[in-house]
Parts: structure tokens; C-alpha cells; sequence
């Protein structure tokens, strides 16, 4: 739909590394019981990406899943699909106790790419950056600055963020002030 | 500034990734309890001097309540547990033993 | 004088001339120069006065110990308080002036209290500003405020231009310290394999060995510094830093590290100061000694100074402080200063020790120079008031009585030297006395514990009391093994260094010079430059009963200025201990606090400044509201407009205008920060029951019920609309506030107390835009939106559809909130700014008004809806505010069921809702409390109600109230007192029923 407007209408910043918001994200929350085949062939058949392990991000294309918690994953798929796929999972997991949630307006989601991405979301999470530590395949909940939020690598020197939508100026904001020209620190 | 490995997802949480949630292992008294009870149960807590059950959530994480056996004199860690237990696993009373023999609390020991 | 000597000066560039101004006056120094150094080479040996008695001041030290050379530092915006002139970087343009002076670093009014200084003892302001009381007030307090504080601070206008940030790092072992322990103990950790950052505070590597010299593996000092360093580099798991200071040790391995990045180079980019916070496995302190000063009479005046502090000004800089410099000392390191000094072409007229047989090889040294060594001597008295003219010289032993009187400009003290141990005591490790050295010395048996019980703390070199290069290198090296082996490392190192050295006669305590000092020298022998605290200061609080070394420190103030007692604790401690009769070790030291050194308020903050000083939430309308002229009210972390407030109007008469549109004929409202919590599950219409007052389970499908939820505690902590979604799923309405707390809540029930009941829940607050289409004209505009019937019959009240309109999807829900007909229509946020406009077109012909929170709250008010947080306090049961109706008799159990039924809760003495209406149609004012006869046991009037929302109507055109009240539903008609803030004017108002507009709801139903 035209009248489409995501929290910050794709904005971009050039600093340290490239910050910008994707456009338009389609996410959707999933609740159920992980040791419950039914649960993960429902899941993973409509997803068309395999189940990720505690704290894992299988990304393949437009679709992933994201491990969130013991009982939550996030799908990952086009804005458009989502609803669509919301209801193809209500209907494959009918019957089962689960909780299929359509959130790709709740959130903003934010790429880095750039060498120092590493460095820029070390800034402002208090989280080990280093590559021996945290690579791609990981999704990592956690808190940036002051709010919450989730993100992965998407290659060794580019990463997604998802936060929540009302924040995203205050998370495109620190992510340009942790990416200000200048502020390397060439730890990681 | 404390760190402690949520149970549930894996990670070693710094305090500010976490919300204390005060002492663990409280049994609920609801309609039908005596005064007495019902008082124990909403406002007695303990405040040791040494090992304590205490429940933390990891907030900014993945939102999940467990529960963390340290001590607060020394701050050491005995073990995090999943929080949907009435006590302790055994493992975790065992370490402790180990490090501070004769300890109790409340009606562990 | 001192001066810039034609050679020397390792650390500064003669081919770079830098122009700097202290005191409105211009000098130039080198690249390289510190402030101090800098000062020093252009002979500016007075740097500012004390802080009590005003007292000319000079430069006593060479690193971040100084207590004396404080100054602000750069102008206007860039203006900085109570900076160390030896640590501070010489750029180009550096502006300082001096502090604590006035009129004039020269001439200081405020130096006449040296001639009271008699009078001015320890505890002078707790016994002086006592008496007469009336004094504290209008004279004495008014008069410190004038006079305290060291610095100035910046204007409150001012505002800093800089950047700074927060770092995160982990590592298996953090080094801080970069002299030979530090660099001995990174290199052999690096080598079994750990992650290791090593940090040092200043711009440069090797520490006090870089001037004191020696010989390690064959090679001199600073040719191993040089190699050690190039070993480092090459290793990849090895980081070294400079500028970076380890600022404090926290639980469980966390320390912070702060680094300054561009005051030296004010022009480059980037944050200013960073805060590094880091986790570190194992971290090694490797942070030196610093000297002590020597307590004789006369030891605060400029030209004295610490003999290293000498050494290092002279090799590191190429400054002399003075031609004729006399060495006064009780160990043998001061020796090399001497030696420095004379090699350097100046003149020692005396060394002279305390030791009755003097020292060692270094003291064979010194004679072979042809320096005389004067034993078993101290200094009884200096002479001289804004430098040093010449000493007294006496014997260590005696009363002061003169033996020679040696003309000097300088002199070069050394009382011993005492370990860092700051960084180890902060975070819980204990201290032991070593008598031999007479120092404290950290304690390996009672180090500082992390998350595994374990030691995380080890002390390397002279930090940990090893004085002698050889043993500094050898206890590095196993600390760093140590260390490595603990955060895991399994590789072997290569051998530790070995260094050659002279050997050193033992040092040997002096804690006052002369030992036997009469009371008049006492008076001027100095423990605490900073904060003027002398020796007779410490004297009269044991005489006056002070035992405790921490009570004394706040009595004499003793440390506790901005250096926080570097050079003065153990010599105050010690002359506290020979005061009481005791021994050192029984006394005890105080406690170390971190910062180190103090760090910059920017660097705490790091980047939450500014736009980003906290997060502000924004809702899809965001945008349109800010440029609609919205009046913002802080909700939580949310902006809400409070009114759009039009061209020529105030805000209450934008509020007035808001309620009459939208009553008498359409409102807008934003309602997207309305929590929306999702409850599913085979169990969730049990669940519900538990979370909500009343019965949720028997909610039928489409249908919406307004649901309060109470604490454990019985209290009422949260209300709103519930819908029944489908047969398994409740979407559940919270305050604005409410939404994360209440998810927060119901998650904790889930997981800690009911977990084995099927419910997931999920906060979908922030997936949908919400708005409340509101007054006689709301089902016109959104027929005209055409899609979904919204008829009465298709969507009766306090029902929900999902539906389109306007082509959105969306949910509607036929409820309200303010008594008019009212719809609250959900549509996904992304497109929630785009079907806002499309109802500000449609609605243009009914004169559609968006109205904000003062209109929503008046609206309620005068439907006698309560308000969260208006209503309720904390401290607010259901039963208070006549909601009896929405609490279930037939549950057995909902959480505060239990705790409603206590006695207090029943008593039919808890003050009840009503409304309140003046008689005079005044507004009452918020808060106020109805009076009673009588006053309570302190004298204060009885009171019988209070206000808890007030409004003027203006649909009623008067002022409207609600209010608790003792027995309030039983008085309708009554009239009562409430007080005004004065405590003494009364308003009259009647007891009325709080609902006040349409009370058969009428005007919703339709």
C-alpha cells in the first residue's frame, strides 16, 4: 500500500559504517513449544528456513528465524508476506497451543554495514563484539543505550537491528552518534 | 556490577541486562489463608548475611524469569536455575555446602 | 629560579615551540611539555593558593598524585575546573588560569586567614558556626558559600561542545599500569595465548624506570621498554593503549577505564573522553608508588617538592626547579636525584638524611660527586613565603634547634614511598602493613572476589610493595602467568626478565621532622596541601578524642579533597597513630573510593545528551501533532499532545475549544500508546480471572468489558477495555503507562507462580495506531470513510469488529471513554499516519478537532470515569472508588482478593469516591484536603477527604471535582471545607455524585 510510512521513511547516515532503516520489515512473533514436532515442522515448513538453536538466527534470503527465548522465535519475511504467512502458520498450528502475532509495524528495523560495525554497536551495547565471541548465525537480545532491542551479524561486517518502532529515531540517533567520523577505536 | 548466566538463554547478563526480583522460592497464600499467613507470604523476607535465593528476570534479553543462589557478602555465584522449581537443584546445594559448609536458609540447608 | 635547562628532556621536542597563557600572562613551552613542566621552564613556580589559609602554592608533584597545581582550564564553553597541571597535556592555545585566588594569584585577600590559621584548626567550622543559631542562616552559611569550592564551575548556560561515549570491551586479562611491571606482566600473559589490554594513563610507556634507569637482560631500561614494547605490538592478542586510565574496580571483574582522546589535541575529531567499560576475567594492577612528602615546618611553601617529582621535571622535561636544591630524604631513591641534579651541572648543597648511618652505594655515589651528605638530620624549619630562600637544618632526633642554615631555592623531599593500592581496595581487597618499608601492601590472602569465589584482582611490581627492579620484573611476570593460566590461557611464556641494580640500605620511617617538633613548627608542617590539614591539625583531633582514622578524616577534612589523600594518607594516618599511642597497622587506613583520578561528567554520561539524553517514543501521529501546535506532556517515556493549541489561543483555551468540538460534534484523539497485551492459551479465560477483578472468562466473542487489576497487595494498579478475540485469545487494554509494566506482570505470574497453565502472551502495543473517533458525529465520518457497517445494530456499544474503512484494515471497537458515541479504530502503524489524515479529510465537515490528554481527562472527569494515577495512588483499593461492581463475588480467587479482605481494607472508614462541586463554581484546587473538627496528637488539623481530579467543565461551565471522602456516598448534599495551599483559607463544596454529565449514558449509547 502507498500509504506505507515506516517510523523514519528510510533514513540513511554515512559515518563509521552505513546506518539505514530498512524499509518496511515483515516480522512475526511465534510462541509455542519448541519440543513439539508438530510445532517446528508447522513452523519451519511455512518459514522455509530450518529451526535455529538457543540464541540462533538462521537467515536465508528474505525469510529467517530468530530464536528469541526458550518459547518465542521471530520470522523474518517481506512486509507483504506477512500477514499472509501469520495466517498460513494459525492455520497449520490449529489445534496446538501457540501464539502467532504479526509485528513487522511494532518494530524499525536498522542494517550497519561497514567495517567498524562491530565497534559501533559496541558502543552501545554490553555485549563481547569480538569475533571470537559473537558472529554471524547469532541473534543477540540485549539493550541499546537505554532501550531494548535485538540484533544479528549479517556478514562479518554488517549487522540488522530490530527495535521497537517508537523508538527508532532514538536508536537511529545513537547509532549515528556511535558511527560519528572520527570515534574509531580499533579494539575489535 | 554483577553477571549472571541466564539459564534459559545462555547468556552471561550484565545487571543492567537484568531486573531484580527479590527472594526466590515464596509460596503464595491466597483467599482462604490465615492472617498470619497471608502476612509471611507478602512482606516477611529474609536479608542474610551470606547465601540468599533470589529471583532476577532477564529483561533485556529474552524476558525470562530465573532464579540465582549467591552469596551477598562475597557476591559469588553459586549457580542460576530455572525458576519453575520449588527449590534448589541438588547441584547447586551441593556447591554451596562445598564452599560454606553448615550453611542454611529459611528451611534449607 | 627554575628554568628550561639547555639539554635533557626525553619526553619533549625542542624543534616545537608551543604558545600557551596562564594567568592572563603568554608563555611558550615544547611538544611534549605538561602544563606543569611548562609553567615550571618559564620559572611560574607558584601555581595557586590553598584552600583554607590562601597560601602561595607551587607544583609538588609529577603525575596524577598533585595536590596542589589545580587550574581551570580552557574558557567559555570549553571552561573545566580542577585541572591537574601535571597530567595535562601542552597544546597550542591552552588557556589556565589559577584557583582559589583573589584578586590575584600574587596578591590574596583571602591569605589573612594564614594569620589566623591559630584559630583555624580542625574542626573549626563544627565549633565556630555553632552558636548563635539565628548566625548559620544569614552569616556563617552565606559567608562559606563565598568562600568554599576550589574551581569554578561553568556557567549554567554554557554548554559543552564536545562529544564523548561508552565502550564496552572484554578481555581475558586488563593490564593496567604501562611501566616494566605492567609491560613484564602483559608480555608473559600475551605469550600463554589470553586476551590482553593493557592501559596506561599517560602518553607514555615504562613509568618511573624511564628516569630512574637500571639494567635489564643486558640492556638499559628504556632500550628493554622499547623492545618489550615492539614485542607487545606484534602480538594479536595483545592491545596496548596509552591515555587510558583504569578508573575504579567494580563486582565481579568489571572496571572502568577512561581515556582522553583530544584534550591534548583539542582540534582533532572525534569524543573527547571515552569510557571504557570492561569485563575482564583477570585484571592485574600494576599502578607504581607514589612518593611521600616529608612533614617539616614550611614543607607547603614553592620551590618544595617531591624529590622524584625533581628527577622527573629535570630528565623527562630538561626543567631545573632551582639552581641550589637540597635533598632531604630517609631513603636512599632521593639519592638519585641528587645525583641527577649534579650530573646536570646544578648545585646540591646538602643532602640531608634521617638516617643516622645513611644509605647505600647510591649514598657512595653522591660523596664521590662531592655532594655533602649531612646523617641523622632533618629540616627544622624553611624560610621563605612564595618560594623557598634556605632550610634550617637540625637533627632528626631533637626539638628543631638550628645546626646550619643552608641557602637554597629549592628543595627535594622524599618520606618513602607508598604502593597504589586504590584499584585493589576498591572493589574489597585488604591491605597489610610491611614495617620494614613501612607501607601498606596489598594483602594476596584477602584479594577482591568475582562471580566464581575466586581472586580477580592481582597486584604487580611496586604496586604490590616490590621497590627493587629485579623483583618488580619477577613478580610481574608470575602475576601475568597467573593471571593468563586463571581467564584460561594454556600456553607456556618465555622467561621473565632480569634486571641488575644497585643494592639499597633500608629506608626508615620519619613521620614528622624533627621527631621532637615543637607545636610551633607542627603548625606549619603540611600533611594535606590540598585542603590545608597540618600536623597539629591531627594532633588536636586525637587529643579531642577522635580514634577512629575515618572520623578524623572528616574532622580535619584529611583527604578528602580532589586528590583524595595521594600523598597524605599514610602520613596522616601515621601521625594520628603516634598521637593515640598505637601502632599504624591498629589505626588502619580509610577506605579507597574510585575514580582514581576524577573523570569528566561527560564521560559518565557518555552519549546520552542532547536528543539523545533519553529516549522519547513517538507515535505514527508524531509528526502531525508537532506541526499542529502540540502542547506535549511528558507520558512515561511518550510525548502526548496535552492540546493543539492554535494561533492566538492559550493552552486552556485550546482545551476548552477541544471538549466543546468533540461534545458537540467530532474529536479526534491519538490513542496509540494504549498498552495492547495479546492473552492466549487453553488456559487464558482462567489466567484472566486471576489477572483481572472481574470475570473474563465468560466475555463473549466481539465482545469488550472494562476490567480493573489490582497488585497482590489489593491495590488498584492498572484499568482498561478487555476483548474476548476468539475462543482461546483475550486482547487486553492497558494505561499508557501500564503496557510493558502490565505485560511485565502477567509474564511474571506465567513463568514464576502458574507455569504450568497454557497462556502465552504477547505486547503487541507498538504494532497498531489507534484512534478514538469521538462525539455525535463520529458514525458519520466513518460511514463516509465507507467499508464495515458501524451501525448500532452491526456494532453496538462496548462491541468489536474487524472490518475496513476507507480501505484499511482495521479493528473497531465501540467503546468510550468520555460519555459521547465513540469508536476506537486499530489500524497497523506503519499505516496509522495515513488513516489519520484520511479522517481529518472526511471530517472536515463535521469541523473535526484531534484533541489532546487535558480534553480526554476532562471528559472522563465529567463522566465520573477514574483515572490511573489520578485516582490512585498506591494505596487505592476498587472498593474506595465505589468500582464494587467490577469486582467478582464469584471467583474464588483473583490476585488482591486476599489482601482486600484484611481489616484495614474493609474498615468502612476508608475514605470514598465522589464528586465535588464548589459552591461558588470555583475550580478546587488539586490535591486540597477537606478539613475536620479537631487536630490530630501533632497538632495538625484533622482532615476527613482530599481532591484527586479537579477540572473547569466546560461543558457545564463550572468547576468540577472528584474526591475520596469519609463517608462520602452517605453525605450526597453535604457541604465541607477544603484548604487552600495556605493552610487557612476554605472553600466550600458539596457532595455530589461524580458523574456529572449524562448520567444515564445516553449520549455513548446511541
Amino acid at each position: 500500500m502507498s500509504d506505507l510510512a515506516t517510523a523514519l521513511d528510510g533514513a540513511s547516515f554515512d559515518g563509521l559504517v552505513k546506518v539505514e532503516e530498512l524499509h518496511a520489515q515483515g516480522m512475526i512473533t511465534l510462541r509455542g513449544d519448541f519440543g513439539d514436532p508438530g510445532f517446528v515442522t508447522a513452523v519451519t515448513g511455512v518459514a522455509e528456513v530450518s529451526m535455529p538453536g538457543q540464541r540462533g538466527a538462521i537467515v536465508d534470503g528474505r525469510r529467517g528465524l530468530l530464536w528469541m527465548s526458550p518459547d518465542e522465535l521471530l520470522l523474518l519475511c517481506t512486509y507483504a508476506e506477512a500477514p499472509i504467512l501469520a495466517a498460513k502458520l494459525d492455520a497449520a498450528l490449529a489445534g496446538q497451543h501457540c501464539l502467532v502475532a504479526n509485528v513487522s509495524d511494532a518494530r524499525a528495523c536498522f542494517t550497519l554495514n561497514g567495517a567498524y560495525t562491530r565497534e559501533v554497536l559496541a558502543k552501545l551495547a554490553p555485549v563481547d563484539m569480538s569475533r571470537d565471541s559473537f558472529g554471524p548465525g547469532e541473534v543477540r537480545r540485549t539493550r541499546l543505550a537505554q532501550v531494548a532491542a535485538a540484533f544479528w551479524l549479517t556478514s562479518d561486517d554488517g549487522a540488522q537491528i530490530v527495535c521497537f518502532r517508537s523508538v527508532a529515531e532514538y536508536v537511529f540517533n545513537l547509532l549515528k552518534a556511535a558511527s560519528a567520523p572520527g570515534s574509531e577505536v580499533d579494539f575489535l | 556490577m554483577l553477571i549472571l548466566e541466564c539459564p534459559y538463554c545462555g547468556v552471561k547478563a550484565e545487571e543492567t541486562e537484568l531486573h531484580a526480583g527479590g527472594e526466590a522460592h515464596i509460596k503464595r497464600f491466597g483467599p482462604g489463608s490465615s492472617d498470619d499467613d497471608f502476612e509471611t507470604y507478602l512482606f516477611q523476607r529474609e536479608n542474610p548475611m551470606g547465601v540468599h535465593f533470589e529471583r532476577w528476570r532477564h529483561v533485556n534479553g529474552c524476558g525470562k524469569w530465573f532464579h540465582a543462589a549467591r552469596s551477598t557478602t562475597t557476591l559469588e555465584v553459586f549457580g542460576t536455575y530455572s525458576a519453575r522449581t520449588f527449590e534448589p537443584p541438588q547441584e547447586i546445594k551441593d556447591k554451596i555446602t562445598a564452599r560454606l559448609p553448615g550453611w542454611s536458609w529459611r528451611d534449607l540447608s | 629560579m627554575s628554568t628550561r635547562l639547555a639539554k635533557a628532556g626525553r619526553l619533549i621536542d625542542r624543534s616545537k615551540t608551543v604558545n600557551f597563557s596562564f594567568d592572563g600572562k603568554r608563555f611558550t613551552g615544547h611538544q611534549g611539555d605538561t602544563l606543569a613542566s611548562a609553567l615550571l621552564a618559564n620559572n611560574q613556580m607558584m601555581v595557586g593558593r590553598s584552600f583554607k589559609y590562601h597560601r602561595p602554592r607551587g607544583i609538588v608533584a609529577s603525575g596524577a598524585e598533585e595536590p596542589n597545581a589545580l587550574v581551570n582550564l580552557g574558557t567559555d564553553t570549553h571552561h573545566e575546573p580542577n585541572q591537574r597541571a601535571t597530567t595535562t597535556e601542552l597544546f597550542d592555545g591552552l588557556t589556565a588560569t589559577p584557583q582559589n585566588v583573589w584578586p590575584s594569584l600574587d596578591f590574596d585577600i583571602g591569605a589573612v586567614n594564614s594569620y589566623a590559621s591559630r584559630l583555624l584548626t580542625a574542626g573549626f567550622y563544627y565549633k565556630m558556626f555553632m552558636y548563635p543559631r539565628a548566625f548559620w542562616k544569614h552569616v556563617y552559611e552565606p559567608f562559606i558559600r563565598q568562600s568554599a569550592g576550589l574551581g569554578k564551575a561553568p556557567a549554567p548556560e554554557t554548554r559543552d561542545p564536545d562529544t564523548y561515549e561508552h565502550f564496552y570491551a572484554f578481555v581475558d586479562v586488563l593490564v593496567i599500569g604501562g611501566g616494566v611491571a605492567g609491560l613484564q606482566a602483559a608480555k608473559t600473559a600475551g605469550e600463554t595465548g589470553a586476551k590482553v589490554l593493557l592501559i596506561e594513563q599517560t602518553p607514555d610507556w615504562g613509568g618511573r624506570t624511564m628516569v630512574d634507569g637500571g639494567e635489564i637482560d643486558g640492556m638499559s631500561a628504556e632500550d628493554w621498554v622499547k623492545a618489550t614494547l615492539q614485542t607487545l605490538e606484534n602480538m594479536s592478542n595483545v592491545t596496548l593503549r596509552t591515555r587510558l586510565m583504569g578508573a575504579g574496580v567494580y563486582d565481579h571483574g568489571y572496571v572502568l577505564g577512561y581515556e582522553r582522546l583530544t584534550d591534548h589535541a583539542p582540534n582533532a575529531q572525534g569524543p573527547r573522553h571515552r569510557l571504557w567499560r570492561i569485563r575482564a576475567k583477570q585484571t592485574i594492577t600494576a599502578t607504581g608508588a607514589i612518593e611521600r612528602p616529608l612533614s617539616f615546618a614550611g614543607n607547603d611553601v614553592p620551590g618544595v617538592m617531591l624529590a622524584s617529582a625533581v628527577r622527573d621535571y629535570a630528565v623527562n622535561y630538561g626543567v631545573s626547579l632551582g639552581d641550589r636544591t637540597v635533598v632531604v630524604t630517609n631513603n636512599d631513591d632521593a639519592y638519585r636525584t641528587a645525583i641527577t641534579l649534579k650530573k646536570a651541572g646544578l648545585d646540591v648543597p646538602m643532602i640531608v638524611d634521617a638516617r643516622d648511618a645513611g644509605g647505600g652505594t647510591l649514598m657512595d655515589e653522591a660523596l664521590a660527586l662531592g655532594i655533602r651528605v649531612e646523617t641523622g638530620c632533618g629540616i627544622a624549619k624553611l624560610h621563605g613565603k612564595k618560594r623557598v630562600t634556605s632550610v634550617d637544618i637540625c637533627k632528626q632526633a631533637g626539638e628543631g634547634a638550628m645546626l646550619w642554615n643552608v641557602e637554597c631555592d629549592a628543595v627535594a623531599m622524599s618520606g618513602g614511598w607508598s604502593p597504589v593500592v586504590h584499584l585493589w581496595s576498591h572493589c574489597g581487597g585488604k591491605l597489610t602493613w610491611d614495617e620494614t618499608q613501612a607501607f601498606f601492601r596489598p594483602d594476596p590472602t584477602r584479594a577482591p572476589k568475582g562471580d566464581d569465589g575466586n581472586a580477580f584482582v592481582q597486584v604487580a611490581g611496586s604496586a604490590n610493595g616490590e621497590m627493587h627492579l629485579s623483583n618488580i620484573l619477577q613478580d610481574a611476570g608470575n602475576v601475568g602467568e597467573i593471571s593468563a593460566k586463571v581467564a584460561g590461557a594454556t600456553g607456556s611464556a618465555s622467561a621473565i626478565s632480569v634486571a641488575n641494580v644497585q643494592s639499597e640500605a633500608p629506608m626508615q620511617p620519619v613521620w614528622l621532622m624533627p621527631q621532637g617538633a615543637r607545636y610551633g613548627l607542627r603548625l606549619k608542617a603540611w600533611l594535606d596541601f590540598q585542603n590545608d590539614v597540618k600536623v597539629s591539625d591531627v594532633q588536636l583531633a586525637a587529643h579531642e578524642g577522635y580514634e577512629s582514622v575515618e572520623h578524623t578524616k572528616r574532622y580535619t577534612t584529611l583527604g578528602m579533597a580532589t586528590d583524595q589523600g595521594k600523598l597524605s594518607n599514610i602520613n596522616g594516618l601515621a601521625t594520628l597513630s603516634n598521637a593515640l599511642g598505637e601502632d599504624i597497622p591498629q589505626v588502619g587506613t580509610t577506605t579507597f573510593r574510585p575514580p582514581y583520578t576524577p573523570i569528566s561528567m561527560g564521560a559518565i554520561a557518555g552519549e546520552a545528551r542532547g536528543e539523545i539524553f533519553q529516549p522519547i517514543r513517538k507515535t505514527p501521529m508524531h509528526d502531525w501533532h508537532e506541526t499542529n501546535g502540540a502542547h506535549w506532556e511528558p507520558v512515561g517515556h511518550w510525548r502526548r499532545p496535552y492540546a493543539f493549541v492554535k494561533t492566538g489561543e492559550t493552552v486552556k483555551q485550546a482545551v476548552h475549544r477541544e471538549v466543546l468540538a468533540t461534545r458537540n460534534s467530532l474529536g479526534l484523539l491519538d490513542a496509540s500508546t494504549l498498552g495492547k497485551v495479546i492473552v492466549k492459551g487453553p488456559d487464558a479465560g482462567k489466567f484472566m480471572d486471576m489477572m483481572y477483578t472481574n470475570m473474563m472468562s465468560n466475555l463473549k466473542v466481539g465482545k469488550c468489558r472494562y476490567g480493573l487489576m489490582c497488585s497482590e497487595n489489593g491495590f488498584l494498579s492498572d484499568d482498561g477495555v478487555v476483548a474476548r478475540i476468539d475462543d482461546d485469545t483475550w486482547l487486553c487494554h492497558t494505561t499508557t503507562g501500564g503496557a510493558d509494566r502490565i505485560h511485565a506482570h502477567m509474564e511474571e505470574w506465567l513463568q514464576t507462580e502458574w507455569w504450568d497453565w497454557k497462556v502465552y502472551t504477547a505486547n503487541i502495543t507498538e504494532q497498531l495506531a489507534q484512534v478514538a473517533v469521538v462525539g455525535p458525529n463520529a458514525r458519520k465520518v466513518l460511514e463516509k470513510l465507507g467499508g464495515m457497517d458501524v451501525s448500532k445494530e452491526a456494532l453496538p456499544f462496548m462491541e468489536w469488529r474487524d472490518g475496513e474503512l476507507a480501505g484499511f484494515p482495521v479493528r473497531a471497537y465501540r467503546i468510550s471513554f468520555s460519555g459521547e458515541l465513540s469508536y476506537e479504530i486499530a489500524v497497523p502503524a506503519n499505516l496509522g499516519r495515513a488513516f489519520w489524515d484520511k479522517l481529518l479529510e472526511a471530517g472536515a465537515e463535521f469541523d473535526v478537532t484531534p484533541y489532546g490528554t487535558e480534553c480526554l481527562h476532562i471528559m472522563r472527569a465529567e463522566k465520573g470515569f477514574i483515572m490511573i494515577g489520578d485516582e490512585t495512588d498506591g494505596t487505592i483499593i476498587p472498593q474506595d472508588l465505589g468500582l464494587n461492581w467490577a469486582i467478582s463475588k464469584k471467583k474464588e480467587d483473583f490476585l488482591g482478593k486476599r489482601a482486600q479482605q484484611r481489616s484495614h481494607m474493609t474498615d468502612p472508614k476508608r475514605w470514598k469516591l465522589v464528586g465535588l462541586e464548589t459552591v461558588d463554581g470555583s475550580v478546587l484546587p488539586d490535591g486540597a484536603y477537606a478539613v475536620a473538627e479537631g487536630s490530630n496528637a501533632n497538632g495538625q488539623r484533622n482532615t476527613q477527604g482530599r481532591v484527586t481530579s479537579t477540572y473547569h467543565s466546560p461543558t457545564l461551565d463550572k468547576g468540577i471535582a472528584m474526591g475520596l471522602v469519609l463517608n462520602g456516598p452517605d453525605r450526597m448534599g453535604e457541604v465541607i471545607d477544603f484548604a487552600e495551599a495556605d493552610g487557612e483559607t476554605m472553600i466550600k463544596a458539596k457532595i455530589v455524585s461524580p458523574v456529572f454529565y449524562d448520567p444515564e449514558g445516553e449520549k455513548q449509547n446511541v
